[in-house]
């Protein structure tokens, strides 16, 4: 298997489900500009043709409602917007058409398309440029919500997602897009709804999803090294959720703590610990906690974002805390990286 | 005009206006536990399109659509069902008078939200350009629908695209109470201003139902042979109040004397006039057709009476496919 990065990997799996399946199109602003969407698109129009590969009008929500009418004669439409932001625009014809249809028709047909928005962060990507709402997404019966970690997953669920008979909304966060990891070759599908356990561990259960596991592993190493095992569970999918992994961490460790890249109030991380609060309160020997965005707006300068991420640091106090044991050497063992508001050298703006 | 497509019109006008009026007259029953918004008034738009369109072309349209629905060839029974919420109805009961299909003559749906189903239909054109064939797309609408940005939005990109799809525009002057006045500019056509965004228009006043008839069937001709997107304005008049089966001009947002202006140019009464000029064996002809779809709208009623409901456990059915 090659190594890959993330962008690479969801680049490999629009080429592969476009040559396997000709009703699968592909679209959204920029895919065939020369930045090809951070590189994910590249070569897409060069290949399958410009009746398949299309830039299109700044329309959020007619061309959602495009793919929907194109969907129910059979097309596959994958969507993309460079921000979740912008997608905002599309609510109705996601929530009150694409959802729906399948229910509301008495099942008659399905609206199989994918919308891949891409969540910024830092370099003052600000109030409209940053935020993760899969918990307003999850919140709509009918929507399938997909946010791929690793490389792997990204092309995995992203050729699941496709090939799905459900509308999925598929969330890239952009402080992934670079990350390195090995990609199959091929048809590669990992079936949504399932998630996957990044890290074995008995004492405390980490769920998380998206850029905020990497923050995760990082606090679990940071963890290990003070003698907490930590269970890590990537989400992948958080509609629908996969439950049966959730509870069985908690049975076996007793603690959870939730992480979300998302607001506080109304998150999927209030969820989880609501439903294993509710389903699973005898077998917890702590309270459950959450760790999620605080309810304000992202701001955009850095002197504002500073310390304002949830980040390894606040993940492993926490985790300490709910163990009973002292945190207050935490932050001065895990410093905020500098810059603090980029994934990484790599990065140099402007979003 | 042939007397022969004069009396299709008649007939399907005819259908429209007794299947909406039974629901009407059925209505304060309570067994219909849904939003109905009636399309009597407006019949000859849909009666002229039916005799337009083929039964493989798409069509989408609002939350009043039970005469498009009707129009497109739509199977009476599962329309009745599906308001009565029974098991057979259109959409297993899932759905109701705002969301009706016939999937068997490609009527896509119908959306309870002003402007929703137009993109769609929109989009419905594109995956017919794409697969090469020479289905067209009609999307029904109301002039409230052309107040939403999607609108807009789809308009240009049929023109972008060059899609073979047909936007029926029905203007009956309001949206649910607001009369276009408050609502668009004066002096301002809907026609002229989508004409400048680059379609082909027509407007007709939808009470001529043959000037109507003529115009549909043009622009859907035209359109299948390539001419892109074509937009009709007809004018026209919902006789009843906006959801539900009263009359309710005494409300105060329109006048009686707007109503009856509207209802004496009612040109199904008009055709049914004409064809009581001419001879025995036509008059003959119209109480044939009236008394067969009499039975037809009885025998749907009867149906979905006595149709079960469905199963409380298909509530929880169906969220995914």
């Amino acid at each position: 298997m090659l190594q890959k990065n993330f962008a690479a990997a969801i680049n490999e799996a629009l080429h592969q489900a476009m040559e396997i399946d000709q009703s699968v199109i592909c679209y959204g602003l920029g895919v065939t500009d020369p930045k090809a969407v951070f590189g994910t698109t590249s070569n897409l129009e060069a290949r399958f043709c410009s009746d398949r590969v299309f830039d299109m009008p700044t329309s959020e929500n007619a061309m959602t409602g495009v793919a929907i009418g194109a969907a129910l004669n059979g097309i596959k439409s994958v969507m993309t917007h460079q921000r979740v932001d912008f997608f905002l625009l599309a609510l109705d014809q996601l929530v009150n058409s694409a959802a729906k249809w399948h229910y509301m028709f008495g099942g008659q047909n399905s609206v199989p398309i994918t919308i891949r928005l891409i969540i910024g962060r830092g370099w003052g990507q600000g109030p409209t440029h940053s935020q993760n709402l899969q918990a307003w997404f999850a919140h709509i019966p009918g929507l399938k919500v997909v946010m791929p970690t690793t490389p792997e997953d990204a092309k995995g669920l992203l050729l699941a997602s496709i090939f799905d008979p459900n509308p999925v909304v598929f969330l890239e966060h952009r402080w992934l897009h670079n990350t390195v990891g090995e990609v199959p070759d091929g048809d590669y599908r990992i079936p949504l709804g399932q998630a996957r356990k990044v890290r074995s561990g008995s004492d405390i259960t980490i769920v998380s999803m998206s850029y905020m596991t990497v923050e995760a592993i990082h606090a679990a190493d940071y963890l290990a090294t003070q003698g907490v095992s930590c269970e890590v569970i990537d989400l992948r999918t958080i509609k629908p959720l996969d439950w049966c992994a959730v509870f069985d961490s908690v049975t076996k460790t007793g603690r959870l703590l939730a992480l979300d890249s998302g607001f506080t109030t109304g998150s999927v991380a209030g969820e989880i610990v609501a439903r294993v609060a509710i389903e699973k309160f005898s077998e917890l020997k702590a309270a459950p906690a959450r760790l999620a965005m605080p309810d304000v707006p992202e701001p955009t300068s850095p002197g504002l974002t500073k310390g304002f991420y949830v980040r390894a640091a606040d993940i492993a106090e926490k985790a300490l805390e709910m163990m009973g044991r002292d945190a207050s050497e935490v932050r001065r063992d895990i410093v905020e990286p500098i810059p603090h508001d980029v994934p990484g050298e790599w990065f140099k703006g402007p979003f | 005009m042939s007397t022969d497509l004069s009396l299709k019109l008649f007939r399907s006008m005819y259908r429209i206006r007794a299947v909406e009026e039974e629901i009407a007259h059925r209505y304060p029953e309570g067994k219909m536990r849904c939003p109905v918004h009636l399309s009597i008034g407006q019949e000859s738009i849909p009666a002229a399109f039916a005799e337009s369109i083929n039964t493989t072309d798409f069509a989408v349209s609002t939350h009043r659509g039970h005469a498009h629905y009707l129009a497109k060839g739509g199977n009476l029974n599962a329309m009745i069902a599906e308001i009565y919420g029974k098991a057979t109805g259109c959409a297993k009961g899932k759905g109701g008078s705002m969301h009706l299909i016939d999937l068997g003559v490609n009527f896509m749906g119908t959306s309870a939200i002003v402007g929703n189903s137009i993109p769609i239909g929109v989009g419905l054109a594109l995956s017919a350009q794409l697969k090469g064939t020479r289905q067209i797309s009609c999307v029904f609408l109301g002039d409230g629908a052309v107040e939403e940005g999607v609108f807009y939005e789809s308009v240009n990109f049929a023109a972008v695209r060059h899609l073979p799809v047909l936007f029926i525009c029905e203007n009956n002057l309001y949206s649910v109470y607001s009369p276009l006045t408050v609502r668009q500019p004066k002096g301002r056509s809907i026609a002229k201003m989508v004409e400048a965004m680059g379609l082909k228009v027509a407007i007709c006043n939808g009470d001529d139902v043959l000037s109507t008839h003529n115009i549909i069937n043009n622009a859907v001709t035209e359109i299948r042979n390539g001419s892109g997107p074509q937009f009709l304005e007809f004018s026209t008049y919902r006789w009843r109040e906006h959801c539900g089966p009263h009359f309710d001009n005494d409300i105060g947002y329109r006048t009686e004397d707007e109503f009856h202006a509207w209802q004496m140019r009612d040109p199904l009464c008009g055709l049914e006039h004409d064809f009581k000029q001419m001879s025995s064996s036509i008059t003959k002809q119209v109480d044939e057709i009236k008394a067969q779809i009499d039975t037809e709208i009885i025998e749907a009623f009867d149906l979905a009476e006595s149709a079960p409901f469905p199963m409380q456990s298909e509530a929880y059915e169906g969220v995914y496919a």
